[in-house]
């Protein structure tokens, strides 16, 4: 990615990121919130909107939101209001959102960025978190000449995070969106995924010459689906604004989208009719009373969070800070860590494994963590099978490849497999005898004293063995099976 | 089924005409026969001319389908769970309440044909305790009128004057009640849509605390003030309906988890030291005096049964119909966004592709009155006129209801106001829209505050029904109740409720 | 505050309603007309009127995260006027008109 260099203008970034909450229910009716099911199947008559139906709201919704906008810093509001945001759109099925505008859920919160990256760090306030639901989903290139509604997805609950326009790069935008992913993620809260529409966003960015305090006419791009095309749309979009300040014009407020094919923004197309949403309290909802015991319970409960668990991890297992954060920078590669270092007693050793084999393995299948086949309980067996010679580190790499692909138990893929290491000096004898005989050219040469061909002759050993062989005891065995039967 | 039905029993034809605890007590005991009432019910609608070129009560009918749940009570007589408090009594919901198996039009071409998936908690309620469906009754389209001419269906008219209207928006089913086709029927009150067309024609007409009925499966008007209401011909049967309809639903979350009392409980309790309120606002200098002095007769007739008449103020009174008519036509705006032709209801194609399909269908599909109000909902709730109309109105409905805590505060128990400013007028004689408005005068505010209200007749002008208004605090249905039977009671030597036409 | 001709139009913009030419200055002044009426609200000093959001201070009841919904007695395709393969047909949105028809 080239990285833009501009002398004269500042780039100034305000994310609005949109995100699902993990449930089981969609926010105000009793239909399953998962994808997948056939279109139009997980509809009732509050998510389809018919006449008279009403909503209820989703209390574990409510508590997800509450989760995580406190890991966000923000302040919960004990009083909170529901609102209309009405427009036309036929994945909406109800003519308006429910919402919440000027009285949200939490509000005025922060985080930190540039601390993992070892930058300068920046903080980067958080405007407000608030509720809502989602539209269904537009289907526009599947018939000919018409759209198809599918509203399996309308009505899930969804928090909408505002940051400030804090940040002044597309870089810092990059570091922001892996940030609340990852504090999303560790308060489980959401699956935040933007490939599976967990998450998404959209971008504010402006232009202003460095060092000036008003901020610029602002932008706005949707249509981002990657954490790197929000970076590229940023660069982009903030190149075309600069480049229209610099020829004496002035960039409109408008929205625009981007076209990750083509590298570029283009204004949308859709009628800029003036939105006017004409928000007002949802009659259909009292305001959302929140007790503050409940609140801070739920404050509480939160699971430790990515920056408390770096530390911790350091302290009490003394690893270093780089592999503390490797580890951390997923919530389930630093439990699953956890898990295996607190049952093999080498957290050294569990680092290693599950930042490399663990890690390229489940990337090789394509799985989520909690699917692998390999459990912590029996990695940290193989590594206590490591520790106590019962198994050579070329035994173990295969061993563990067994256990990915059977999800068996590795004394059981030793046993099967005859890979746990053989000291047992009879079969030691058998194969370093027929290595011997096999080359006899290698063993002669050997005989006379050419000593530096004993570690050809140990690997030739261990090959044959398939890697079960005990390699300090071939070589104490080597010079006296080689000198002849005494 | 071309063939003409058997006439019903005359026994069941007259049960139909008598209260509902005689009509439940006998198909309890297996003396009348739930379909037969069914008959008699459609009988007399044949009678008084209930159909479309004459009085035009009905939207939709369905004789089959309510002889078959007839037909089921039937069937489940003498089983051990007992048959409810409604076993077998025929009654007429407004077509704005979701039913199964019936269409639910809302009185407009927008939902015409459209039968709702999925039934409303008070129509549950009513079949659970045994009432048969007998059709859905014509209204003002989407609850929004005041006479039942505003239908796409045309207009009801007054079973008591045919020249007259009934009221509206709940008129056909007031006619439906007045007309004796039905004991009892749901209505919907935004403004009044229950109190005033019973007010009309003669007939009981309850509008609940907000919260007190669910509104799971009424199409909504205007969320903050709608509720199903209950027509009755007697205090006795509409107390009865409500306590049916009534209690907290989990799919409404503005039901209120408050305890349903016997009403019923109320019907010979003492008035003896009631304090009833005058509030003066409701009796203004150009009052109707042919309303003035039924009303003075029933605050002596209250007098008379030992309760004491006290004058009071409700001062933001005035302001009730400016602020309903900006919060109402507000929430309508957003509400009526749903209707859009995309899943369900009228789709006019347009060339102007997607928006073309919005506008053509919702500008065929409703009506004007429906067209003036989401138009004029959308204009206050709009960028630089929220805080001047919406907000503005919200604050001032505050007062309103203010208005009422502090009566209700200060010793009152219930408050006694008439209920319409003029009797039944005639088919197309209030033509401009704020005059027409004008009729939900007094009940209005008992939506904006929430408080419950009911509208009993206590006599007429020259044949036409009028009726009295008792309002009481939030919940406080039994002292409302308790209000109404005692009035109903001392009246009934000199007036007979709903008999104008007899 | 008069309710001007363009103001219907932009509300039955904002409405999606088409109103005929014809009808738009008599709706402008049957707005005005209701609206005027409206005015006297101003009258009324609310400077210290707190107000309540929604009626029912107690705050709103919440519902528990499982099913199953309010059934259906009939899927969505009885019901809507165009559907395909379970999904609700519209005409195409402007902002699409160019979209090709995926490949099968
Ligand atoms: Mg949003
Ligand atoms: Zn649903």
């Amino acid at each position: 990615m080239t990285a833009v260099t501009e002398r004269e203008y500042e780039m100034v970034v305000g994310l609005e990121v949109h995100v699902q909450l993990k449930t089981r229910t969609k926010a105000f009716c009793s239909c399953s919130a998962d994808f997948g099911a056939p279109p139009n199947t997980n509809v009732c008559p509050v998510c389809l909107a018919l006449p008279g139906a009403l909503p209820v709201l989703n209390h574990h919704a409510v508590e997800l939101a509450v989760r995580a906008a406190i890991a966000l810093e923000c302040k919960v509001h004990e009083t909170s209001v529901f609102a209309r945001k009405n427009y036309f759109y036929p994945d909406l099925p109800k003519g308006y959102q429910i919402s919440q505008y000027d009285k949200p859920l939490a509000e005025k919160g922060w985080l930190t960025i540039g601390e993992l990256e070892n930058k300068t760090p920046v903080r980067v306030g958080i405007t407000r978190v608030h509720m809502e639901e989602d539209a269904g989903k537009s289907v526009h290139d599947r018939y000919n000449g018409v759209t198809a509604i599918d509203l399996n997805r309308a009505g899930v609950p969804l928090i909408e995070i505002v940051s400030e326009p804090d940040m002044r790069s597309s870089a810092e935008a990059g570091a922001y969106l892996r940030l609340i992913k990852q504090i999303l993620s560790y308060a489980g809260v959401s699956d935040v995924s933007m490939e599976e529409g967990s998450l998404r966003v959209d971008a504010n960015v402006s232009a202003r010459l460095r060092g000036a305090t008003k901020l610029g006419t602002k932008t706005e791009i949707k249509n981002v689906n990657s954490f790197s095309a929000v970076e590229r749309a940023l660069d982009s979009e903030f190149t075309r604004q600069v480049a229209l300040l610099k020829s004496g014009g002035t960039v409109s407020q408008q929205t625009m989208l981007w076209d990750g094919a083509r590298g570029e923004t283009r204004p949308s197309r859709s009628k800029e009719e003036s939105h006017d949403y004409r928000y007002f309290p949802e009659p259909d909802l009292p305001p959302l009373a929140l007790d503050a015991e409940w609140i801070a319970r739920v404050g509480r409960e939160i699971p430790e969070l990515p920056d408390a668990r770096r530390k911790r991890l350091v302290d009490e297992y003394k690893i270093t800070p780089p592999d503390a954060e490797l580890l951390t920078s997923s919530a389930g590669f630093s439990e699953y860590f956890e898990a295996v270092a607190r049952a093999s007693l080498d957290p050294k050793g569990a680092v290693n494994w599950v930042m490399g084999e663990v890690s390229a393995a489940v990337n090789a299948a394509g799985v989520h963590l909690d699917e692998f086949a390999v459990r912590p309980a029996d990695l940290a067996e193989l590594l206590r099978m490591l520790r106590d010679d019962v198994v050579s580190h070329t035994a173990a790499k295969r061993i563990f490849a067994r256990m990915v692909e059977t999800g068996k138990p590795p004394v059981q893929v030793a046993a099967e497999e005859g890979l746990q290491k053989v000291d047992d000096d009879s079969a030691l004898a058998g194969w370093i005898d027929e290595v011997l005989a096999e080359n006899p050219s290698e063993a002669a040469r050997y005989r006379a004293g050419e000593t530096k061909l004993q570690g050809v002759l140990v690997g030739l050993v261990m090959k044959k063995s398939k890697g079960s062989a005990d390699p300090k005891k071939v070589n104490q065995l080597l010079p006296e099976r080689a000198r002849g039967p005494s | 089924m071309k063939a003409q039905p058997a006439r019903a029993s005359a026994a069941a034809a007259k049960l139909l005409a008598g209260p509902l605890t005689e009509c439940v007590a006998c198909i309890r005991e297996g003396a009348a026969i739930p379909a037969d009432m069914v008959s008699a019910s459609f009988d007399r609608a044949d009678e008084v001319g209930a159909g479309k070129d004459a009085l035009n009560i009905f939207i939709s009918t369905d004789r089959e389908g309510a002889t078959e749940s007839a037909k089921q009570l039937t069937a489940h007589l003498g089983r051990a769970e007992p048959l409810g408090n409604l076993a077998g009594v025929p009654v007429a919901l407004k077509d704005n309440i979701a039913t199964l198996g019936m269409p639910t039009t809302c009185g407009s071409r927008i939902l015409e044909g459209y039968v709702s998936p999925y039934e409303a908690t008070v129509v549950r309620r009513l079949r659970a305790n045994g009432a048969v469906i007998v059709g859905k009754t014509n209204m003002d389209e989407f609850a929004m009128g005041s006479s039942t001419e505003n239908s796409a269906y045309g207009p009801t008219r007054n079973p008591v004057d045919i020249r007259r209207v009934p009221g509206g928006s709940s008129g056909g089913s007031a006619a439906a009640v007045a007309a004796g086709i039905v004991r009892l029927a749901l209505g919907s009150e935004t403004g009044g849509s229950v109190r005033q067309p019973a007010s009309f024609c003669g007939v009981v007409g309850v509008k609940p605390t907000y919260g007190r009925v669910s509104r799971y499966g009424l199409v909504a008007f205007g969320s903050s003030l709608d509720q199903v209401g209950v027509l009755g011909r007697t205090v006795e049967d509409a107390s009865i309906g409500m306590e049916v309809i009534s209690g907290c639903d989990p799919l409404d979350s503005t039901s209120a988890d408050v305890p349903v009392p016997r009403y019923e409980l109320e019907k010979n309790a003492g008035l003896k030291g009631l304090v009833i309120g005058k509030p003066r606002e409701y009796f203004p200098d150009g009052l109707d005096p042919r309303i003035a002095q039924e009303c003075e007769r029933a605050l002596d007739a209250y007098r008379e049964l030992g309760a004491t008449v006290r004058d009071v103020s409700l001062p933001h009174t005035s302001y009730s119909i400016p602020v309903y008519y900006i919060i109402a036509p507000a929430e309508a705006s957003s509400n009526l966004a749903r209707f859009d032709g995309v899943r369900y209801g009228l789709r006019v194609l347009s060339e102007r592709g997607l928006n073309g399909m919005y506008e053509e269908t919702r500008a065929r599909g409703f009506g004007p009155e429906v067209t003036r109000r989401v138009l004029l909902g959308t204009y206050v709730l709009s960028a630089g006129y929220y805080d001047a109309y919406y907000k503005k109105a919200q604050a001032v409905r505050t007062l309103i209801a203010q208005d009422f805590r502090d009566v209700f505060a200060s010793g009152v128990d219930v408050l006694f106001t008439p209920t319409t400013p003029t009797p039944a007028f005639e088919l197309g004689a209030v033509k401009d829209a704020y005059e027409m408005y004008l009729s939900d005068i007094f009940t209005a505010s008992a939506n904006l505050a929430g408080v419950p209200a009911m509208s009993v007749p206590i006599g007429d002008a020259a044949g036409l029904p009028i009726g009295g208004q008792i309002i009481a605090p939030h919940f406080g249905e039994s002292v409302m109740f308790r209000a109404a039977f005692g009035l109903e009671r001392a009246l009934a030597g000199n007036f007979v409720p709903g008999e104008q036409d007899a | 505050m008069a309710v001007t001709r363009e103001d219907v139009v932009k509300v039955a913009k904002l409405a999606n309603i088409a109103i005929d030419e014809t009808r738009l200055d008599s709706l402008a002044l049957e707005l005005n007309a209701i609206l005027g009426h409206m005015d006297e609200l101003r009258k009324v000093d609310t400077a210290r009127v707190q107000t309540a959001e929604g009626l029912g201070s107690g705050g709103q009841r919440l519902r528990a995260d499982y099913g199953p919904p309010d059934g259906l007695a009939s899927a969505p395709a009885t019901f809507a006027p165009e559907t395909r393969d379970g999904f609700v047909l519209v005409p195409r949105l402007a902002t699409h008109e160019g979209s090709p028809e995926r490949a099968p």
